[in-house]
């Protein structure tokens, strides 16, 4: 391979892992948004969150991974049940922008105790996966990446296996088709709505933990969940694949971007670039790739 | 015996009033048919009694039990199914996922394993299967559009595949809200006849709202008729027929109205 050309994939490479992760966080903003109709502006705190726990559970209380990781996921259900029934629920039946402004509000307050906890020093996370780069025809890629990229394939692969043949999967799929008609069949709306926030919390928390695990965490990895935006406004705001496909997508595009265009604007891109894409989709397709049209725009 | 029970229904929206201190009992096994002239109220009888609306006055009791303040949900589950005036189907999915759907409520197993392969989900899998196969399909008939996606079929036949996820949850009691709405004389007639097997065969109790005045005579044994939120009459359909009140409010007495009144 030209050096060109391996410069270019490493890039797609790297920028496909980031991307799953994207994926992953965008597909709980999803889930949320199609069940029940809110937009969760909340969700990288969820992230945030989510890695902070993980983190605590193996440097404080020094209990290996793999349990801190189930005890995060235990955390993120109840976290994604105390706010759906605390915040959510008493707000069902009011307008758009009061829930729009609940949500804004709930990213402050778990932004502020994060802070209050923690602080905001930069953290890293003990060493998990092995770090040694591998080296495959001349794309170097650590060993961490690979693992992060199929952990994040992991957890989509079990939410879209739940989502299409688990009863509740199949209840949640009618419940955003459909609320009475679903009712009307016995199912019970607010447990569909708990389900899907804690969904949302979970598969946050796992992003959380997975790009914690490569950049180190402190409080702008709420910003994270920002970038789920031009993922999920891309793929379509109530599309599931489009919320997977977005997530990658931007991954890819913002890494080449950032690696193209940094040295003439002496860095930073990475940063704008999925902004500037979702400016350009909005005007261009404003439904996204996956999106139905007559989605309220807020 | 009543098995559904209504008693001064009071219901408004603003300063309209919807349904003006409405009282009817329908009997286990029963035709049951409410008409009226449209905006009088029928829909939102059936509304009342699976809580989409609350009314502001009065009691729904369904077996001599009080279910005026249950969830929706819950309603669905004492075995009170419906179909709606405008459909109201999972469009993006199959015929036999809608279907499948209706028998949700009698699943046992995990409600989060469900419908992963093994054990006892599995075993409910099969059974359900069956039984939605060879029963509620072959009934009504929609062997060849299973597979279907609901969302491409026309409307007569999605009415149709609404009655069987109704059927599917196993109801005590079904409320019909225009079924033969929009079909055409075939449908139509295919229709009544699946209404009547279902009563007969399955014993379950019907209530029938439909203009099609040919058809509810023909199918009913007991005919409620609805005016402004008021009752204006109820018996049986011979008696409808030669109701002054009626005719008069129904249809405006003209002659159209008596052959509309199948007279
Ligand atoms: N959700 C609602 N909001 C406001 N008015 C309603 C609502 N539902 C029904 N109505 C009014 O109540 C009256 C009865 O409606 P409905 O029960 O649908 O009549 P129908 O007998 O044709 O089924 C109508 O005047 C209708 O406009
Ligand atoms: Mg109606």
């Amino acid at each position: 391979m030209s050096p060109g050309m391996l410069h270019f994939v490493q890039l797609v490479v790297t920028g496909l892992v980031i991307g799953s992760v994207y994926s992953l966080v965008a597909l709980g903003f999803v889930l949320i948004y199609k069940a029940t109709s809110v937009l969760n502006f909340a969700q990288g705190e969820f992230v945030l969150v989510g890695a902070y726990i993980c983190l605590d559970l193996i440097m404080r209380f020094q209990i290996s991974f793999v349990w801190a990781f189930f005890l995060t996921m235990v955390f993120s259900v109840i976290l994604g049940l105390l706010v759906e029934r605390l915040t959510l629920r008493p707000l069902i039946g009011e307008p758009i922008i009061t829930v729009i402004m609940v949500t804004i509000g709930l990213a402050t307050v778990l932004k502020s105790i994060v802070t209050l906890f923690w602080g905001t020093q930069i953290k890293v996370f003990p060493p998990i996966f092995p770090q040694k780069p591998l080296n495959y025809q001349g794309i170097v890629v650590s060993q961490v990446y690979l693992w992060t990229l199929g952990f994040a394939l992991l957890f989509m692969a079990i939410f879209a296996l739940f989502f299409k043949y688990s009863r509740a999967g199949i209840a949640m799929r009618a419940t955003a088709a459909d609320q009475q008609a679903s009712q009307s069949m016995g199912i019970s709306v607010k447990k569909i709505f708990a389900i899907s926030w804690c969904i949302s919390a979970v598969v946050s928390a796992v992003g959380g933990i997975l790009i914690g695990n490569i950049n180190g965490i402190n409080i702008t990895l709420a910003d994270f969940g920002l970038k789920v935006f031009p993922a999920v406004i891309l793929g379509g705001l109530d599309s599931i694949v489009g919320a997977i496909i977005g997530g990658l997508t931007i991954g890819i595009l913002e890494n080449l971007m950032g690696g193209y265009l940094d040295i003439y604007f002496g860095g930073g891109v990475k940063e704008v670039a999925p902004f500037v894409v979702l400016v350009v989709i909005l005007m261009i397709k404003p439904y996204g790739l996956f999106g139905t049209a007559e989605i309220e725009r807020v | 015996m009543a098995q559904l029970e209504i008693q001064d229904l009071r219901l408004s929206f603003g300063g309209l009033t919807a349904l003006n201190g409405i009282s009817l009992s329908v009997d286990t096994g029963e035709i049951f048919a409410i008409i009226g002239p449209n905006g009088a109220g029928k829909t939102c009888i059936l509304n009342c009694i699976c809580r989409f609306y609350h009314p502001e006055e009065g009691r729904i009791t369904f077996e001599g039990k009080e279910i005026t303040n249950f969830a929706p949900h819950k309603i669905a589950r004492l075995g009170i199914a419906r179909t709606f005036q405008n459909i109201e189907l999972f469009q993006g999915m199959t015929v036999l996922d809608n279907i499948k759907l209706g028998a949700h409520v009698h699943l046992q197993s995990g409600f989060l394993a469900g419908g992963i392969y093994w054990g006892k989900a599995r075993k409910e899998e099969t059974r359900l299967r069956r039984e939605v196969e060879e029963q509620i399909i072959d009934l009504l008939e929609i062997q060849a559009i299973r597979k279907k996606i609901v969302g491409t079929l026309p409307y007569g036949l999605q009415k149709r595949v609404e009655l069987a996820r109704a059927l599917a949850m196993r109801p005590k009691i079904l409320l019909l809200d225009e079924p033969m709405a929009g079909m055409n004389l075939e449908e139509t007639e295919d229709m009544a006849r699946f209404i009547l097997d279902i009563n007969e065969e399955r014993g379950v109790t019907i209530v029938l709202i439909e203009h099609d005045m040919g058809v509810v005579m023909d199918v009913s044994d007991r005919v409620f008729v609805l005016d402004f939120g008021t009752k204006i009459a109820e018996g049986p359909p011979e008696e409808i027929q030669n109701n002054e009140r009626v005719i008069n409010a129904y249809l405006g007495g003209s002659d159209a109205a008596f052959s509309k009144l199948g007279m």
